[in-house]
């Protein structure tokens, strides 16, 4: 039953997929690129990106959402390129493209015929160090992002209070500040902003290139090193290094009412660690806690517990955001059927959690979950998008290719016991925030 | 910098071999028609199989019986109850996606070569067993409820709603076919199993696979799965006619951002000019700055995120339809500019120029499209319920590079109708005043 998805996590818990290093080959530039090549001879089809290790989580104080905008600048003009060439450019090739912020990432992307892969490898350069900004690119675009944000935040309630749960979790941390960046400060972006955060973080030895599809990889190269090997490193990129945040000492917890809410839900989330280079064990147990509590609307151990033995929610969730830079966030949520509040909703998820750490894992339903693992990394295979996002998100997070090779072995390695000791030493709600959204009868903003 | 020698603007696509794909036909021993690409490097097939009617087949007074149905597939068939089939499903780590729409009622399955047999036999005991057990119903039929209050509060889902009931009166195109929270709340489980009897049946039946199987195998495989069918189901809806006139309608709405959603009739897949339409709803509508509506909308003058017009051309009805959504204060400008388009298209056509490009674009995204077992097993259906040949892949951008602006105009001022074009405006747009 995969009808009901409320937008309250960031991602719901997928399935980690795959990675067979066959058919896989890296390679780095003098000037510091990093690339991953991707093969698959299929269809004559190329997907082309270029990941910058920069992102929201990056962004100087009261300049929320300049990531964002810059990502939206970068289709402007350059030194070689008149403002809008490279998308138009792409579409008379029968291509499309795109751009991505993140926390920690923002990246560029082509799909395009195999035999184009030298056209965009040469636009995607043109913009690596030579975007040519001008005032009048800024403010119409600038209203284009303002308009995005009330698309895609101010007009749902979920994601503004996704919003603030996110603010209330992170004190410190920048992972507290909205990607699209808070509307009164997004609104004042400038020029300047935008022109010193992309001399800043835009280069080479910042970049990540990720080419996936129906290619040779020393065909690949040569073309990296024709296009991208000429540009030289940035000497302003320095290794990031974010404020962190301090021991919690007090349960958070938030209210939100809105008229637009149309079903009252509850959701938690704990601080937790992240994957970390050479040290994923942690984070696999989490991801498998994860699994293990709500990867399956139908047997894991939260709808087992609140849908089907004595039926008190109409949905729950788990998820665990194991993918970033700095510490990172596990949920939970519920949604209740109706005629149970949401303190009692909140009381039969606490004990729901605590009975399944008496009980322990089902055995069969890691068994199923180790299963489906083996079986995406074959699944995956016919994505070759998703394959190429593993590898790019996974290195502007700070791991390794094998790191990322790595991860779905680590993950079928993970045993009941430390499921359980994860499970222990991060679920408690006096180091969580959790919220209440309500449907409202007025508008409190 | 020399570095950048591209000779960029004067890069075209030379249409090539259109699609890199070899489909079979296959015939069942059992009489099943289904198209197969053999694709032998991953080892899994995926299996796309659609149910012409879909939504549009419920009973009156049962709105959303046949979504309900849908969604309880999944939840118990034969032995097993709904979590012993998620269970089974996934020790063999198949998947198997059951959607429904107005147009059809769709089964996106994947399986590994390793445990196909079984695989098969478990989406067959879904497909021809189903329970339809009361506690899956109930519990079922709650979540749905949460999807349609979601919806109720959602600013594009209202606009969309009013704009069909506008658009298609009494026929089962008017209303979603979610249902309302009074209908699905009264279906009762021989509604279920009357909803599943009309649109589960072999007279409506579409099959594409793709991946790691031959047409022998498929043939026995379909066989093995369908053919405890029904023959026939309940008889398809009439046409329906695009009821919409000219002018606005306002539905008051609290939020910062207007959505508004804006059409009137449109075009059938095989009227004699449906490719000059499709490439000049490309010009025109085509989400990004390649189109007319993004540049002058969102590129020149920033008044929204996106922008998008369309042919949709579904099996009883056919619009050019389309959606923008802007600040309160500046959605007034929007509508103002699409209008404004929306007439100079009528009046003018496409340039030269706006044709070459939209050619380029479309022959030379559309083998783009073949690239996942997933994706061709599904195209593959979608083009048997279109009715287009086995050949359609090698003839279509034939068809695209066949046209003339003097087509497009001819369409363009039969299609493109100013007068006649109706905004649903959802929020609390600034200088706008309904019609109606």
């Amino acid at each position: 039953m995969h009808i009901f998805v409320l937008a309250l996590a960031t991602a719901l818990v997928a399935l980690p997929a795959s990675l067979q290093a066959e058919g896989i080959t890296t390679f780095e530039l003098e000037n510091g690129l990093e690339a991953v090549v991707i093969e698959d001879h299929r269809a004559p089809v190329v997907v082309h990106m270029v990941w910058y290790r920069v992102g929201a989580a990056d962004e100087p104080p009261g300049k929320s959402g300049i990531a964002h905008f810059l990502e939206h600048l970068m289709f402007k003009a350059t030194d070689e390129l008149a403002s809008g060439e490279l998308s138009d450019v792409v579409f008379r090739n029968g291509g499309s493209d795109n751009a991505f912020t993140s926390y920690d990432y923002t990246s560029y992307v082509q799909r395009i015929a195999a035999d184009r892969l030298d056209l965009v490898m040469g636009m995607e350069a043109s913009r690596m160090d030579g975007l040519a900004l001008v005032e009048e690119d800024i403010s119409t675009e600038r209203d284009v992002v303002i308009e995005e944000r009330k698309q895609r935040t101010d007009s749902d309630p979920g994601t503004l209070f996704r919003e603030q749960i996110y603010a209330a979790a992170f004190l410190n941390h920048p992972y507290g500040v909205p990607v699209i960046g808070w509307k009164h400060e997004a609104e004042t972006l400038t020029l300047e902003d935008a022109v010193s955060f992309y001399k800043q973080h835009y280069g080479p030895n910042n970049a990540i290139l990720v080419v996936a599809g129906d290619v040779e990889p020393d065909e690949v190269r040569a073309l990296a090193e024709r296009h991208y090997g000429i540009i030289p490193p940035n000497p302003n990129v320095r290794a990031r290094s974010r404020p962190s945040e301090p021991p919690q000492l007090a349960e958070r917890r938030l209210s939100f009412s809105d008229p637009r809410i149309g079903n009252d839900y509850m959701t938690r989330i704990y601080l937790v660690p992240e994957r970390d280079p050479e040290n994923q064990a942690e984070a696999a147990a989490l991801a498998m806690l994860a699994q293990i509590l709500g990867g399956s609307s139908t047997t894991s151990a939260l709808a087992r517990k609140l849908q089907f033995e004595d039926p008190k929610a109409v949905y729950t969730a788990a998820w665990y955001r194991e993918r970033a830079l700095d510490d990172t966030i596990f949920g939970l949520a519920i949604v209740p059927v109706e005629g149970v509040s949401l303190e009692e909703a909140e009381s039969l998820l606490d004990e729901a959690v605590a009975e399944f750490m008496e009980e322990g894992v089902d055995a069969e339903e890691l068994e199923r979950i180790r299963t489906r693992i083996r079986a995406a990394e074959i699944y995956a295979r016919d994505d070759i998008s998703n394959l190429a996002n593993l590898y790019g998100a996974g290195l502007t997070a700070g791991l390794s290719v094998e790191d990322v090779q790595a991860w779905p072995g680590i993950l079928q390695e993970v045993t009941e016991e430390e499921i359980l000791s994860a499970a222990r030493r991060h679920l408690d709600r006096r180091r969580a925030v959790t919220g209440f959204a309500r449907q409202s009868e007025e508008v409190v903003r | 910098m020399n570095r950048f020698i591209c000779a960029l603007g004067l890069a075209i696509v030379v249409a090539g071999p259109a699609a890199a794909v070899d489909i079979q036909e296959v015939t069942s021993p059992g009489g099943i028609k289904a198209w197969l690409v053999e694709e032998r490097s991953i080892p899994f097939s995926a299996l796309e199989i659609r149910f012409r009617g879909g939504g549009s087949l419920d009973r009156p007074g049962k709105r959303g019986a046949v979504n309900l149905m849908t969604a309880l597939l999944e939840e118990g068939a034969g032995d097993l109850d709904a979590q012993g089939f998620a269970a089974a499903r996934d020790a063999l780590a198949a998947s198997y996606g059951f959607d429904v729409h107005r147009d059809a009622l769709s089964v996106s399955a994947r399986f590994l070569t390793e445990n196909r047999d079984e695989a098969v036999a478990l989406l067959r005991s879904a497909l021809t067993a189903p329970r339809f057990d009361q506690d899956a119903l109930d519990r079922v039929r709650d979540q749905v409820l949460a999807v349609i209050r979601a919806d109720d509060t959602d600013p594009a889902t209202v606009a969309s709603r009013r704009f069909n009931a506008l658009a298609f009166g009494d026929h089962p195109y008017a209303t979603s076919i979610d249902g309302t929270v009074e209908s699905v709340s009264a279906l009762t489980r021989d509604d279920i199993v009357t909803a599943y009897k009309d649109v589960i049946a072999r007279d409506r039946i579409f099959v594409g696979a793709a991946g790691d199987i031959s047409a022998e195998e498929l043939g026995l495989l379909i066989d093995t799965l369908l053919a405890g069918l029904p023959e026939v189901g309940a008889p398809l809806p009439n046409d329906s006619e695009v009821l919409l006139v000219g002018g606005v309608t306002v539905v008051p709405f609290e939020t910062p951002q207007s959505v508004a959603i804006f059409g009137h009739a449109g075009i059938p897949r095989d009227d004699p000019e449906f490719f000059p339409a499709f490439v000049a709803s490309h010009v025109f509508g085509a989400s990004g700055r390649q189109s007319r509506l993004g540049m002058e909308v969102r590129e020149k003058r920033g008044l929204t995120y996106g922008i998008g017009a369309y042919l949709a051309s579904f099996d009883l009805a056919q619009l050019v339809v389309g959606q923008v959504a802007s600040a309160n204060e500046r959605i007034a400008e929007a509508i103002e500019v699409t209008r404004d388009e929306w007439a100079k298209m009528a009046a003018e056509g496409v340039t030269e120029e706006e044709l070459d490009a939209a050619k380029a674009y479309l022959t030379g995204a559309y083998p783009l499209r073949f690239d996942s077992n997933a994706s061709i097993a599904r195209i593959m259906v979608g083009m048997q319920m279109d009715d287009l040949g086995l050949d359609y892949v090698n003839t279509r951008n034939g068809k695209v590079n066949a046209v003339t602006t003097d087509d497009v105009r001819r369409v363009a001022s039969r299609l493109y109708l100013p007068e006649e074009l109706h905004f649903v405006v959802v929020g609390r747009p600034e200088g706008i005043e309904g019609t109606n």
